[in-house]
Order: C-alpha cells, then structure tokens, then sequence
C-alpha cells in the first residue's frame, strides 16, 4: 500500500529530477549557446564566415548528437568520476546531461539566429555596429522569441534523459521508476513516476510557451 | 564628398562569375540628392552597398571626404559609417525593440550613454511627426511610420550622408510622396548629402538634382536631372522617362477629359501605310476649319504600329459630319468618342 515513505520518496524523485535537469539545462546553454552562435556567425551566409571553425564545431556537434546518450552516459563515466566524484546519484547524471545537451542547445541556437533577418544585420552593419554588438544586440534580441522556445524544447528533452539515466542509477523519478516499477514490479510507483514525469514537462512546457508570447514584439 | 572611381563588383555563384558593376566613376558633391535609377537587377543596390563598403568592391575605389574607404582598417571603416546612415526597402528596424531604442540604437553603439540617447531620439520623433509613437512596437506601425522610424534612427548619429535603397518601393503613392518631401526637407534644414537608390523615374523627378543611369553594371549616362530629362542621350535613358512617366500621364488625360466636355471628339485608327498622306494637315486646308489634337500615339496592334489619334472636331454639325467621312474616305478607321477613356 502507499505508505508516508513513499510520498517522500516521490517528493525527493522530483527534487532529484529538477535539479538535474534544470543544472544541466543550465551548463548545456553555458556549453550550447557560444557553440550555437559560432555555428550562426561563421557560417558561410554568416557575419564572419570562417570555414575551419564552422566545420570542425559542426562535425563535432554532429559527432556527439549521433551517439546514443545510454553509451554517452557510460563513456563518460571516467569524466564523471574526475568531475563529481561518484558516477552514480543525481548530480553525476549531470556530467553526461550537460555534454549530451550542449550540442542539441547549439543547433537550435544556430537555427535561431539564423532566423533573424539578414536586413536588420545590415542595418546594424551599415550604423558601424562590430561583430560582438552584432551579436548580443541584434542576433540574440531578435532571435529572443526563438531562443526561449528552444530553452522550453530543450528542458523537456533534458528531462526524458534523466529519466533514462534511471538505468544506470541516475537518481531521480526515472530512477524510481526504473528500480521499484521495471525491477520489482510495483506497477503503481511506475504509473505515479511517470505522471509526475508527464505532469512536470507540461509545466515546462506551459510556462515557456507563455514567457516566449509574452516577450514577442512581432505581433 | 563623394569620388568612385572606376569600380567594379564581381560576385562568385555557384554558377560562375557574375559581373554586377564594371567600371563606374562618379562623384557626388556635398549637399547633392544624387539618384542612382536601373531596372532590377542592373546592379544599383550593390552599388550603394560599395559605397559604405557593406559590399567591398573588386576593384576601383570609393572616397568619402578624400579619404579612401578601402584603405581603412576595420574599426576606421567602422568609425566612417556612422557617418554613412542607410535606409533600406524593408525598413530594417528591430523588431523585438520599441521606437524610441530603435532610434537609440545607433547612438548606443556610437557609446552615448542611454538617458542622453533617449534625449536625442524624442528630438528626432519630433522631426518625423511621430512623437506619440515612442513606445509602440514597430510591427504596430504602417509602413511610411516604419520608413519614418527609419530615416530618424538615420539621422541620429548626425551623418553626412544618407544613402536610401529604394527606401520608397514598399509604399503606396501617397506615403512615397511624404516621405520624399521629409528627405527633401532633411537635406534642406541639415544639409545632408542624399544618394537614392530607386527603379522609379518618378522619385527621381520629384526630388533628385542628379541621377546616374545604371544598365546591366554599367554607368550608361549622368548628369543633372533637368538635363538628362530633357535631353536622354541613350536608350536607357529613354526608356526610363518614357516607363516614368506614369503619373504625368494621368493628368494629362484628366487635362483631355475636360477639353472634351461638350465637344465632338473623333478617334481615328491608321495603318503606317496613311501617313504618306499628310490627312489631318489636307482636312484643316480643305474645310477651312481648325481641328484640336487632344492626342497622339502609335500602339503596337498584333504586332503592327498603329497610329492613333482623338481629334476635337469644329462645333458645326455639318461640317464634323463632312469631315468624318472625309477621314473615312481616305481608309482611316473614325470612331465618335465621348469621355475618352484608355
């Protein structure tokens, strides 16, 4: 039966799922953001078109976005370790969450930025603005709309990969689920992890869609 | 103010080389509204485009003030265009930001702090007549308001010159008209050097003082604007006036409608063939009668000219009977008209 100790465990399950997610969101935008707007900038339609830099950050990008985040998850345990200290729990599941977001993040970035249009880079060009005004002034301002968009599309993803760090260990609801539910059969801890895995990534996904209208000026 | 000096654009496509300037030359004195005019695609946008080196030109050179734009380093380019201010077609304004740091924008990256900034831009609303627009959102606007936002955040950072291409091409007749006469009065009051960028012969009437005529990359003909008008050299030229002249001709036919109010007017077709004969001259010296042209011109009918003519004929019923069938006599298609219309 549903006993006080499982309440808090579910209690801590969401505890151990937001604070990873929302660490590793958080260190895969310090990662994803700078790579996402290189991409933009150097691209050959770009403000600074370098093909060396584009190149090698794309490859890389592409490179990290094709192996499964299980593997990564495994491959990067002795980064882990070094970093954290420990590999399993919810603050080493973080390391491979931040590496396997960092690139996702960048994509989307260099698709947002490459949104904005070309006319107002030329305007901002022709008013003498240099590459970094550029940048923050211009691209980042107009992609605002599109960059919280992806910052709601990303904690969502962010969040079903913690879930399946579960497997390894990874703390948190994916952690509950996968152990009292897969492992010994407790259907209804399954069923009441993955509702509140469902119910979070709603509230994610309400709160984003409603702060990135709110912030459009376009309409 | 203003020197180009044999420049040329070669843009690399996928498709080969294209050549989109070739050696012009020309030079633009302070104080000029000097229009740049071509059909699409002749290469007058990415002109402009070299003359704040947005496009660096292949070669040839383009000095402001004496001194050689490619010559300069990046931040030296960059401390000249702030004195180059640009309006563009599609306004180009920030979307994301409101008027008033639209305007500021220009003055921010300049380093004016942003209360003085704020200062200045309200002065500048104040110049476009949109001062109770300060805090709307440019996707609130219309467009000549957008293009208004635009010519004040040009202003700003009090440039020297003001290049606009083809900054009156999104709008309607009207707000083109209100805004040329704001870039007049720009160039009046502060004695900026304007550089406009347009295929339309009409902007280039109403307020240019010379205009340079861009064919396929090539400078095909300059000078001041009343001369070329008068005088088109090539068939460049020609055409443009000859396409411009749009809206003169609808005064000009409201000019025909009043003369041909309460007259007998007769519309006469003819074949190339007809004009061996002087007709009309013949008909005035055999009736004695003057007759009024209200208009004359040669349309192409299926692939033949055809001549074509309204003539106001005397009031005399006889005699305007008589002399349509003069014109009918002579193998000339006549046709009564009232309240002519194309």
């Amino acid at each position: 039966m549903w006993t006080s100790d499982l309440t808090l465990m579910m209690l801590e399950g969401v505890r151990d799922t937001l604070f990873m997610t929302l660490l590793s969101t958080f260190f895969g935008y310090v990662l994803g953001l700078p790579w996402g707007i290189v991409l933009a900038v150097t691209d050959k339609s770009g403000i600074r078109p370098n093909a060396v830099v584009y190149r090698v950050l794309d490859v890389a990008a592409n490179i990290l976005r094709s192996i499964p985040f299980l593997i990564l998850l495994i491959l990067v345990l002795p980064l882990t370790r070094a970093i954290v200290g420990k590999s399993t729990g919810a603050a080493a599941t973080i390391v491979p969450l931040t590496i396997a977001a960092a690139p996702f993040i960048g994509r989307m970035i260099e698709s947002s930025i490459k949104e904005v249009d070309h006319g107002v880079v030329e305007a901002a060009q022709s008013m003498g603005a240099g590459t970094f005004t550029i940048i923050w002034k211009v691209l980042l301002v107009e992609a605002r709309t599109s960059i919280l968009v992806g910052v709601t599309i990303a904690i969502g993803t962010i969040l079903g990969y913690s879930a399946m760090a579960g497997v390894v260990g990874g703390g948190g609801l994916g952690d509950i689920a996968m152990r009292y539910g897969y492992y010994r059969y407790e259907t209804l801890i399954m069923i009441v992890s993955v509702v509140l895995l469902v119910v979070l990534v709603q509230i994610f996904q309400t709160l984003g869609m409603r702060l990135s209208v709110k912030l459009d000026k376009r309409k | 103010m203003i020197e180009v000096r044999d420049l040329s654009k070669t843009f690399e496509t996928d498709d080969g080389k294209v050549e989109a300037l070739q050696h012009i030359t020309l030079s633009i004195e302070a104080g000029d509204i000097y229009g740049i005019i071509g059909m699409s695609g002749a290469g007058k946008s990415t002109l402009v485009r070299c003359l704040n080196f947005l496009e660096r030109p292949t070669s040839g050179t383009v000095e402001i003030e004496g001194k050689d734009l490619g010559a300069m380093t990046e931040a030296q380019l960059r401390a000249t265009r702030r004195e180059i201010s640009m309006i563009f077609q599609h306004f180009n304004l920030l979307m994301q930001k409101n008027v008033i740091d639209n305007i500021c924008f220009p003055l921010v990256i300049g380093g004016m702090k942003k209360k003085e900034a704020k200062e200045r831009a309200k002065e500048l609303l104040e110049i476009v007549e949109l001062a109770d627009k300060a805090s709307a959102y440019p996707s609130q606007l219309s467009g000549g308001q957008k293009q208004r936002v635009a010519i004040a955040r040009a202003l700003a950072a009090n440039p020297k010159i003001l290049l606009c291409d083809e900054a009156t091409s999104a709008l309607d007749p009207r707000t083109t008209q209100s805004i040329l006469q704001l870039l007049k009065e720009i160039n009046k009051k502060y004695g900026i050097t304007i550089v406009i960028i347009t295929h339309e012969m009409s902007v280039v009437r109403e307020i240019c003082s010379h205009v340079a005529i861009i064919g396929e990359g090539h400078l095909v003909e300059q000078g001041r604007v009343s001369e070329i008008f008068a005088h088109p050299k090539t068939a460049e030229a020609k055409e443009l006036i000859l396409k411009g002249s749009g809206t003169d001709r609808r005064t000009l036919e409201d000019r025909q409608k009043e003369l041909m109010k309460g007259k007998c007017c007769v519309r006469i077709v003819f074949s190339v063939n007809s004009s061996f004969e002087p007709v009309i001259a013949n008909m005035v010296l055999k009736f004695g009668q003057p007759i009024n042209i209200l208009r004359a011109d040669t349309k192409n009918v299926e692939g033949i000219a055809r001549g074509e003519m309204i003539l106001s004929l005397p009031d005399d019923r006889r005699v305007q009977e008589e002399m349509k069938a003069y014109l009918a006599e002579r193998g000339l298609a006549v046709e009564e008209v009232n309240g002519y219309v194309d």
